[in-house]
């Protein structure tokens, strides 16, 4: 499944669209997180961000990896480099640039507390059961980038003037990328049906409440949900960043297609 | 989010206090120092340990304190303190038999 809007027609086509769904979002933002090795503000916090950077691209890897041998391809590089960004399935908001501290923690919050409510929902449903330890093992982790962004969304939002002024803006700049993690379509209502994934639109109202009461805490303000929001990542259609993400990340595996390390 | 009361020492108006961390390697075991970390709070010292420290599998649960909270010994207490422990290896365990009973039990 590798062209725009095409329905898989078989279940296992919907449980690899599913798998690249979930991977792509992680790898993609795994890809943003680790453009900060080397420049994050502490070494300390250098650190944090490269670990969750390897945490999603691991568990990418893990989610490609078994996608290819469903598909019998040789292995998970194949969906890292060797697709296009009309294949990609992420949502635009993992897509967009690394943007400066602030951003990067908005940005992590808002989609680990998504990353948590799926996960934590669809290990109850999904009866494959290779691909529910999958999500079970990197489940733990998604804690874990909760907790760290969550706690940096407190301090930054509840520190200085010019810290809250910029997480703030952060919040209000994502917003309109958050509607695509509630949205569905016909590859995902077929998934449902399999038992291979949840309705994704009934954890909105938990997601909401999450980040409303962690927003609060952190005295900032939730934007309103009645605006603009972006869509059609999930079928393809992305934002220009995207291309040039794919250009640095895949370059090097497409000019040396053999390349080995050696 | 934990908050620690004190307001650990920073040499530079720019960079957050230090905190040393302690891991333990195992139920049981002993803490052991692992270094130290730069963080604004108790919470963000645990959670900086654990990224530095912890990420390789070394440890099951992990102390931060507050480096100024520690008081430590200078070289000049050197000779008072530990001099005089040099020369009395009689209190090294190793010198007393183990009994017969006990040496059973094994």
């Amino acid at each position: 499944m590798s062209t725009l809007e095409t329905i898989p027609n078989s279940k296992k086509e919907v449980l690899v669209e599913i798998l690249l769904r979930l991977a792509d979002d992680r790898l993609i933002l795994g890809h943003r997180l680790s453009e900060w090795a080397g420049h994050a503000p502490e070494l300390e916090e250098d650190l944090a961000l490269a670990n969750i950077a390897l945490d999603m691209i691991g568990h990418a890897s893990a989610l490609y990896g078994y996608a290819a041998q469903l598909e019998d391809k040789p292995d998970e590089d194949h969906y890292a480099y060797f697709r296009d960004d009309i294949d990609f399935k992420n949502i635009a908001l993992t897509e967009l640039p690394r943007g400066d501290f602030a951003f990067t923690t908005a940005r992590l919050f808002l989609f680990s507390t998504f990353s948590y409510l799926l996960y934590n929902n669809i290990t109850q449903v999904i009866e494959e059961e290779q691909f529910n330890g999958i999500i079970k093992k990197h489940f733990n982790e998604i804690k874990y980038h909760l907790r760290h962004s969550r706690e940096w969304v407190l301090r930054l939002g509840d520190g200085t003037d010019l810290s809250k002024l910029k997480i703030q803006q952060a919040i209000d700049d994502l917003w309109m990328y958050t509607g695509e993690m509630f949205e569905t379509d016909k590859t995902e209502n077929l998934a449902a049906g399999y038992n291979l994934f949840i309705d994704v639109p009934v954890l909105k109202n938990e997601w909401m409440k999450w980040v409303t009461e962690t927003l609060e805490e952190a005295t900032l303000k939730t934007p309103d949900n009645n605006q603009y929001m972006f869509t059609g990542s999930r079928q393809g259609r992305h934002t220009e960043h995207l291309g040039r993400l794919l250009a640095e990340m895949q370059f090097l595996r497409r000019s040396y297609p053999d390349a080995d390390w050696k | 989010m934990s908050k620690s009361n004190s307001k650990p020492i920073s040499h530079y108006q720019n960079e957050w206090p230090l905190w040393e961390v302690f891991y333990q390697p195992g139920n049981g075991k002993p803490f052991e120092h692992a270094g130290s970390v730069h963080a604004p709070d108790a919470e963000m010292a645990l959670q900086n340990a654990r990224d530095t420290y912890a990420r390789r599998n070394e440890g099951i649960a992990i102390w931060v304190v507050p480096t100024d909270q520690i008081t430590a010994t200078t070289p000049e207490d050197s000779e008072a303190f530990f001099d005089p422990a040099g020369n009395k290896p009689y209190r090294h365990p190793q010198f007393y038999s183990t009994p017969r009973a006990v040496k059973k039990r094994k």
